[in-house]
């Protein structure tokens, strides 16, 4: 699987610089810097955008479909995430985004704050089930059930096993369509997902919901805000059209919206990749044991954080508070008292290590002794200079053979002086400085 | 196998935050070398119940690792009170943690019983006054 996976996150290459900004801040340390330019490997990337917010360059794009795919569908429908909502600027009814989507060339929109709703009243039924492993931990966020599969075994069966309110909604998006129009054909329905961040592009792009992936494009929230822009500014009169979601749908935009939701207080909810990775390691610990619920959002301040979004979070968030204000708390109800089988994940998360030095046990042993040998003489100050985030990470691409000790900045400049000192050639030095405009002012003196 | 394989780490005493972060680490590496995550468990969990008490009643101490064929050995090592009746130390829901590590969630009476049951072998030397080692062995 590591293998063919698709990401949603790559790398300008002309654009990067080679610093270290990325190299730094990625949760999996799946960053090298190669050849002055940044490297993403593919089997620990878990496309939770970090890097792609921290580029000071702008050299990290998040991939997704483009906007005119709208146009490759007969009946196009959109399905905005609530994050959609917050990034606008003044903005009293969310009927306005619903028209402005129609405008753009969408037949339908199905919200899918309405389908968290639905999400919300089954994961109340689920947590109440006896065979249920506590914490349950909120399947809505495809970086951390990424991390979850690639980091924490011990912790796949918690994860919640029903699909998040994006597929939810996709599924009834199209049983909506095909009721209200029987003449469609299947392919004629394009269920296009306006998604917050790479993440959920990924995930719909590896099939993570398996058979029951029922979204066929997705489109970056970045993109439909500006083309809304535009559609909205022409029209002055009201819309006609209102949302069909409540507080609670549109709170999952939002770090803690889908914990509130299970009206229990005992859940946790936490958000920021680094803070996410802090509590999983403790759950593993069974350091935390007596909580029904664990929310965490890769993103800081939720999905409002995502890379693909515009607005700043916090205000994202606040918006979406003044927006909520005059809803219903949920309008949409499950039609049942237990969860329908089709809104289950039948796609087993598996375990997939991506960290494993070798499938070789003894050499794997072999190799881990030569990191901690070759640790032993690393400055160990982690300053990212040889292309690695930290000097143990170092050492263990020195084991691999991806790269040689003499990367080291460090170690290098100790030598540097050391031959120099050996040699007494200053002038030699200066030379080479003079070049860089970099001469020392002590070389007159001297002579 | 090769030469066996040895992790350090160094415990902080009355430091909670950082409490925890020894049985990470070690579970990091576990995982680099392919461990099935059923040994992970049990190892990261005695490793972390010993650590957290080296840091409520040692004020700290060292773990060492190994690792070899057949075995993966932890012992933890502080120089702190000791354990007066060890027998009594090692059932359930017995402490004598303070109160107030008690009001951090700490000091149920699992710590012990906890590293006892996720370990295939436990040993516990102790002597009132001078520290506490104990041994635990995880069988591959």
């Amino acid at each position: 699987m590591a293998v063919s996976y698709k990401h949603s996150v790559s790398l300008e290459t002309e654009k990067c610089k080679g610093c270290t900004t990325c190299l730094k801040r990625c949760p999996t340390e799946a960053i090298r810097i190669r050849d002055g330019r940044a490297v993403i490997r593919a089997d620990r990337c878990i496309d939770c955008g970090e890097c792609i917010k921290v580029c000071p360059y702008k050299a990290k794009k998040a991939t997704h479909d483009p906007l005119c795919c709208i146009g490759d569908y007969k009946y196009p429908v959109a399905l905005p995430a609530p994050s959609l909502y917050g990034q606008f600027d003044r903005l009293d009814n969310i009927g306005y985004i619903i028209r402005g989507l129609k405008d753009l060339g969408f037949s339908d929109v199905f919200e899918v704050a309405s389908a968290a709703e639905l999400v919300s009243a089954y994961t109340r039924l689920y947590i109440k089930r006896e065979d249920v492993k506590k914490p349950v931990i909120s399947s809505a966020c495809p970086a951390i059930v990424r991390m979850i599969s690639t980091n924490y075994p011990c912790l796949l069966d918690q994860v919640m096993p029903i699909l998040p309110p994006m597929d939810i909604a996709a599924y009834l998006a199209r049983k909506k369509v095909k009721e209200l129009h029987p003449e469609l054909k299947d392919e004629d329905i394009g269920i296009i997902f306006i998604s917050p961040c790479p993440a959920k592009v990924s995930y719909v792009k590896n099939d993570f919901a398996g058979e029951r992936n029922y979204i066929d494009a997705t489109i970056s929230v970045r993109d439909v805000y500006f083309a809304l822009l535009d559609v909205m500014k022409k029209r002055e009169d009201e819309p006609l059209e209102a949302t069909e979601a409540g507080i609670i749908g549109i709170s999952w935009a939002t770090a803690g919206g889908e914990s509130t939701a299970i009206f229990n207080t005992s859940y946790l909810a936490a958000d920021g990749i680094e803070n996410c990775i802090r509590v999983l390691d403790q759950i593993d610990n069974s350091e935390i044991t007596d909580l029904e619920f664990v929310e965490l959002n890769a993103c800081d301040g939720g999905c409002v954080g995502g890379a693909m979004t515009v607005t700043n979070p916090f205000i994202a968030q606040a918006r979406l508070q003044a927006l909520k204000r005059y809803l219903p708390v949920s309008p949409n109800r499950p039609a049942s008292e237990w969860i329908p089988e089709e809104f289950f994940n039948k796609n087993i998360i598996e375990y997939n290590p991506y960290n494993l030095l070798s499938d070789d046990k003894n050499e794997a042993h072999r190799m881990m002794n030569e990191i901690q040998n070759i640790a032993k003489n690393l400055p160990m100050i982690d300053c990212g200079s040889c292309g690695a985030p930290t000097c143990m990470a170092f050492a263990e691409d020195i084991v691999k053979g991806e790269t040689t000790a003499d990367e080291c900045t460090v170690i290098m400049r100790m030598l540097f002086h050391e031959y120099l000192k050996q040699h007494k050639d200053e002038a030699a030095l200066n030379k080479i400085r003079g070049k860089r405009g970099m001469e020392t002012k002590t070389e007159d003196k001297k002579e | 196998m090769t030469e066996p394989l040895r992790f350090h780490y160094d415990v902080d005493g009355e430091n909670f935050s950082s409490a925890g972060e020894a049985s990470v680490a070690l579970k990091q590496n576990l995982r680099k070398l392919g461990y099935s995550p059923e040994v992970i468990r049990k190892v990261s969990i005695a490793m972390y119940e010993g650590e957290i008490n080296m840091v409520i009643h040692a004020n700290g101490g060292v773990a060492d690792v190994e690792i070899t064929d057949d075995r993966i050995t932890i012992i933890l090592a502080d120089k702190g009170p000791g354990i007066a009746d060890v027998e009594l130390a090692m059932q359930e829901g017995f402490s004598t943690a303070r109160d107030n590590i008690r009001a951090l969630g700490f000091g149920a009476g699992m710590g012990l019983p906890n590293m006892k049951k996720y370990t295939d072998d436990m040993k516990i030397d102790t002597e009132v006054g001078v520290g506490t080692t104990i041994t635990m062995v995880v069988l591959l």
